[in-house]
């Protein structure tokens, strides 16, 4: 998309599909354009973005591997960088900073994995409402309603005793959340797009139904959805992590964010760290996200409302 | 009208809860043989073909289905294998507890976003309004849990002001409610404060301030009441959060109330009690919702008249 601007409300009526401007100097002038809260956001995100792409070579431990001479270290204590345990180890003895960079790593992947099922899945029933109507769209729209009106945490819960904790459930559960707010969007984004000119067009010129929503309509309503994903990544990551400190989550020996705060939590008299660490980078990760999802959305406004 | 519109939301709301129960009893039934898993492994063939025609697994599926539905009205939510109490009575002698939770949390985030987002309105990017709105991104973000904790080290453990765990006195309510009424004060206030700026914008108030009305009667009896549908309407939306968060909190602090009942059960995959609590949260947000509806049209005369199904 071009600068949003003096040329927003043009480009809310006319929705011409402009190539992403390349370069080095673009991209220098659109990171000069940000705020320095959204910088330092962005920034704690491509942090956490390296961690979970390298969290395992990273780290100076095996997340497992327990050393129960040296346990329940303090962060930065004298004894403990001695033995390499820069931010201490556990009840177990194990490295703390390993342990956050592994559970980083599953959390954001989940979190990830999770996005992107629910907006793949949400978008193609949203298209799929859209383009059939009648009572695919009453089918669907009553299953967006349905969803929206149970609290997720109470579906996944139930989801969770009735079909028993797998990793693979775990991972389907992530991604059934939040499909509703993008079949939603996308059926009333396409539902308008769909009435433009060059929609009219391209119908006439004999295109067929998956190349007019796939090549023309979606990439022109693509901007909020992208927003809408970006609004839904850090609760996808607060669902994870409140499901795994529970318990009833992320299973050990695997860990995760959630899970190592929820470990922690019986040792907060003795090592306060073994919870606030971990709470500390989730809290960090959700809050980045948030400011970066927020300055999307102000800055797509005058394109955000749909038909 | 408005009794033909709450005809129609209540109609939707029985459906919405008729789907929740099918939806509990066809994943129920998916799971495999309730019997099977009740009874243990090397149990004799008989003793499963006893139970199973005592249960009425035998019977068909559909068969099965309306016995399932008749038991449910009858208020008979199937018994906890855990304790071999009726999962109604668990759950009834929870409920109070959450409610307490729950209706304070509810009255400080709203005491205090309301407000807040007017405020934060009305002197708009002062400091106040920045506070404001930065407190509502932090709230949002800050997972309850994660708050809870920090609650906990601080005023438990360091300050010793404040019990960390357990039910009674009104110092055991404090860092819950705090907890769990953080995310929705801020969420509460940030709607607020732009639904108020959007009023603040519009001709009608325009016409009272050059009436000389004075700005206090301008805001509260002007402005406010045009700002208060997105209000009410995220209020309600807060409440299906709220009782998601609320199963968290409990088990931070050791909340004696639904949602430690409910992960406990999920913990020992005690179905009954499980499935008791997702029909009991399905009621209220169709409740919930039903309400918020009804505030719709008692606040909005245009819904009062008609067009009480707006487009999507």
């Amino acid at each position: 998309m071009s600068d949003v601007g003096a040329t927003g409300a043009a480009e809310a009526l006319a929705p011409p599909v402009s190539t992403p401007r390349s370069g080095a100097s673009a991209w220098w002038r659109r990171l000069q354009a940000m705020p320095p809260s959204v910088r330092g956001a962005a920034l704690i995100l491509v942090v956490a973005v390296v961690v979970a792409a390298g969290a395992r070579w990273m780290a100076p431990f095996s997340y497992q591997e327990t050393d129960l001479l040296h346990r329940l270290q303090v962060p930065l204590d004298v004894e403990a960088v001695a033995a390499g345990h820069w931010l201490g180890t556990d009840k177990l003895g194990r490295d703390v900073l390993s342990r956050l960079l592994v559970a980083t790593q599953v959390s954001v992947a989940l979190a990830l994995l999770g996005t992107v099922i629910g907006a793949v899945l949400g978008t193609a029933l949203g298209i799929l409402a859209a383009h059939r109507g009648g009572w695919v769209d009453e089918l669907v729209m009553m299953m967006v309603d349905w969803q929206a009106a149970m609290p997720f945490l109470i579906i996944a819960l139930a989801m969770l005793a009735f079909l028993g904790n797998s990793l693979a459930l775990f991972v389907l559960l992530m991604g059934i959340f939040g499909w509703e707010t993008y079949a939603r969007l996308a059926r009333g984004l396409l539902l308008s797009a769909r009435e433009h000119g060059y929609a009219v067009a391209v119908r006439s010129l004999g295109a067929s139904p998956q190349r007019l929503y796939l090549r023309h309509l979606l990439p022109n309503v693509m901007s909020p959805l992208v927003v809408q994903l970006s609004l839904n990544f850090p609760q996808t990551i607060l669902l994870e992590t409140s499901l795994s400190f529970l318990g009833l989550g992320i299973q050990p020996p695997l860990t995760s964010l959630g899970q190592m705060l929820g470990e922690g939590r019986d040792f907060l008299l003795t090592a306060w760290w073994l919870a606030v660490l971990p709470g500390s980078v989730i809290f960090a990760t959700t809050l980045s996200m948030s400011i970066l999802g927020d300055w999307l959305r102000a800055r797509l406004d005058p394109t955000q409302r749909p038909g | 009208m408005i009794l033909r519109v709450t005809a129609i939301k209540l109609f939707r709301g029985l459906l919405t809860l008729l789907l929740v129960v099918t939806f509990v009893f066809v994943v129920l039934r998916l799971t495999g043989d309730p019997a099977e898993q009740l009874l243990p492994d090397d149990v004799d063939p008989l003793v499963l073909e006893h139970y199973r025609s005592v249960w009425g697994l035998d019977r068909p599926m559909h068969e099965q289905y309306l016995r399932y539905l008749a038991s449910l009205a009858r208020g008979d939510l199937g018994v906890s294998f855990r304790n071999a109490l009726p999962a109604s009575e668990l759950i009834a002698l929870r409920i109070p507890k959450t409610l307490e939770l729950g209706i304070t949390t509810f009255l400080v985030a709203v005491g205090l976003g309301v407000p807040l987002g007017i405020f934060a309105a009305l002197h708009r990017d002062a400091w106040l309004d920045r506070f404001t709105m930065s407190f509502a991104v932090l709230g949002f973000s800050l997972p309850n849990f994660f708050l809870g904790i920090v609650l906990i080290l601080g005023f438990s453990l360091h300050a010793r002001w404040l019990p960390s765990s357990g039910h009674g006195t009104w110092q055991h309510m404090v860092m819950p409610v705090l907890t769990l009424a953080t995310s929705f004060a801020g969420a509460i206030a940030r709607f607020t404060r732009s639904s108020m700026l959007d009023v603040l914008g519009r001709d009608y108030l325009r016409t009272a301030r050059s009436q000389g009305a004075t700005r206090r009667r301008q805001v509260l009896l002007h402005a406010l009441p045009n700002a208060a549908i997105p209000i009410v309407t995220i209020v309600g939306f807060s409440i299906g959060g709220m009782i998601g968060g609320a199963v968290v909190t409990e088990n931070v602090f050791a909340w004696p109330g639904v949602g430690r009942l409910l992960t406990n059960a999920v913990a020992d995959r005690d179905l009954a009690v499980v499935q008791a609590i997702v029909m009991l949260v399905a009621a209220t947000m169709v409740t919930a919702n039903l309400l918020v509806d009804i505030a719709y049209a008692w606040l909005d005369p245009r819904v009062r008249v008609g067009r009480g199904e707006g487009g999507r």
